[in-house]
């Protein structure tokens, strides 16, 4: 295929034109191009801690899946209630934010109970905004101490009413 | 092993955690190499992506040495070199026959709503993620790809997502010669997204940010033409406008859950999660595009709704063609089209950082200082 004038400068322009060049075309490709696999069904990963399952699957676990960071604490509370829900529900992935939250509470609780005292500016890289955005820095300083200041004057009002 | 580890929104650090063992006959533990952050690791980063347990570690774009096989492994061996594409999948459930490897049914037990993916939260599996010195590699006989002997690693690592999801968003955008394309978002997958619609005939590509370093380099690597949408009144008018008032023949939205451009989207979506993120790129994208045209979207939102004006998109005859990409069935193509010289998508990497300056890494890529457009992360050794 001759490639048109006004596309000469832009190189491999209509490489894949033809559909039959499209990896993904068709959308759906049977058998799959896999020439690796030599299994009809995989064996089962077995279960060494809590996996929470999708109400979809019947408290089935698929053949393999991931097995970090079990629910814990009230975190995990949270997250075994939220997967009461089915993910057609709006409450599941609210109280899995919510889950979130709290997990990230506790994991400031865990880091102190561990003698490791979280560098929060530091992790939010502050190293890195300081070198690349002075003002940004100093600019949401202030806006802070500014909260903070008004913040202690509604409290002194309200004590001294 | 030293490993990113999750703190809560905003907060990350590098931290030592207990290297991954083999769980599965099929398993393999790859030491990392490279290890980029991707554009939507920001939505874990900012807190968006519900069940993002304290103590994850991100990254689902990375390549590596393999160090160790289960006893079921026969296509990979000790020390081989291999990029690993970010969806894990069987190759033998209903979705996996049909190639559709990223709707992969048994390897996420937490959602049937998405498949499985490498360090992206609970509710894509949980499984830990390669910004760490070794990752778990489950089915490992399927889903890496051992890297071609003359290719540089950096273009590797960008096989792994960002240039297989700009090429399937251009993909499904069904473009056929002569085709005007819009591609919203001028990010690593926007950028080969527009770079992979002249690969596919496109007639005209057009891409949409308001970032004016990300909108100057888009020009110069995908030949294409920009607008800054800060600059424009209405979008989609300026659209129609470009396109003689019909609106362009595609649109891809390669944007996502945080979209700027729209105050009530960002304070819905983003700072309140009354949405599953902004939804302001899909509807520009809806309603700019011409009548009987096609809508393409690899940008990632929340599981929740959105809030987008659908009634138009019925109205107009609208196609709208949406997934995560399946990695494995571009490869070959795409590696072909690297070999060729076609592409480099090396060139979109802009920053390197070592591993324990992970929180740096993320702030900068997050706030898009220092005209930061792709950031890879190299453990200690690589």
């Amino acid at each position: 295929m001759e490639t048109p004038e006004r596309f000469a400068h832009i190189p491999g322009w209509g490489a894949d034109l033809d559909p039959a060049d499209r990896p993904a075309y068709p959308k759906e490709r049977i058998p799959a191009r896999l020439p690796g696999l030599h299994w009809d069904k995989a064996p089962q990963q077995p279960e060494t801690v809590r996996v929470l399952r999708s109400t979809e699957r019947d408290g089935q676990l698929t053949p393999v899946f991931g097995s970090t960071l079990p629910p814990r604490g009230a975190s995990g509370v949270l997250r075994e209630a939220a997967f009461k829900y089915s993910e057609n529900d709006l409450r599941h992935w609210l109280i899995l934010l919510a889950a979130d939250r709290t997990d990230m509470v506790e994991g400031l609780v865990d880091d102190l109970l561990h003698g490791h005292v979280p560098n929060i500016l530091g992790e939010m890289g502050i190293r890195a905004a300081w070198k690349h955005d002075r003002a940004g820095v100093v600019r949401k300083a202030a806006v802070a101490a500014a909260i903070a200041a008004a913040l202690i004057v509604l409290a002194r009002r309200r004590r001294t009413r | 092993m030293l490993a990113m580890n999750y703190r809560g929104p905003y907060r990350v650090r590098a931290a030592h955690k207990a290297e991954p063992e083999i769980e599965h006959p099929n398993d393999a533990i790859v030491r990392v190499t490279r290890a980029c952050i991707c554009g939507s690791d920001l939505h874990l980063y900012h807190g968006l992506i519900p069940d993002t347990r304290i103590g994850t570690t991100f990254g689902h774009e990375f390549t590596g040495i393999v160090e160790e096989v289960g006893p079921s492994v026969r296509n990979l061996k000790k020390g081989d070199r291999v990029l690993v594409p970010f969806n894990i999948f069987c190759g033998t459930c209903f979705f996996c026959r049909r190639e559709l490897f990223s709707n992969c049914h048994n390897t996420n037990p937490e959602a049937t709503a998405v498949g499985a993916i490498f360090g992206y939260s609970h509710t894509s599996g949980g499984y830990d993620g390669g910004q760490a010195e070794f990752v778990r590699v489950p089915f490992a006989d399927i889903g890496p790809t051992l890297l071609p002997a003359d290719m540089d690693e950096d273009d590797a690592v960008l096989l792994t997502d960002a240039f297989p999801t700009g090429y399937q968003a251009a993909e499904m955008g069904g473009i056929q010669e002569g085709d005007t394309v819009v591609v919203f978002g001028a990010g690593p997958v926007g950028i080969f997204a527009a770079k992979s619609a002249w690969l596919l005939g496109a007639g005209r590509v057009i891409v949409v940010d308001h970032v004016e370093y990300r909108l100057d380099f888009v020009r110069d690597f995908a030949q294409c033409e920009t607008v800054d949408f800060k600059s424009v009144g209405d979008m989609a008018m300026h659209l129609k406008k470009m396109t003689g008032g019909l609106g362009p023949d595609i649109c891809i939205d390669c944007v996502g859950a945080e979209a700027a451009g729209n105050f009530a989207q960002t304070l819905t979506g983003v700072k309140l999660k009354l949405q599953g993120g902004a939804a302001t790129a899909l509807h520009w994208a809806i309603n700019a595009v011409r009548k009987g045209g096609t809508v393409s979207v690899v940008g990632v939102y929340g599981p929740t709704f959105s809030a987008v004006p659908f009634g138009n998109a019925v109205n107009k005859g609208l196609t709208l063609r949406m997934n995560q990409a399946s990695v494995k069935r571009h490869l070959p193509r795409l590696i072909e089209h690297i070999q060729a010289g076609r592409i480099a998508p090396r060139k979109v990497i802009t920053h390197r950082f070592a591993l324990e300056d992970v929180a740096d890494a993320y702030h900068i890529f997050s706030s898009k200082l220092d005209h930061c457009i792709k950031p890879v992360l190299l453990p200690a050794g690589a």
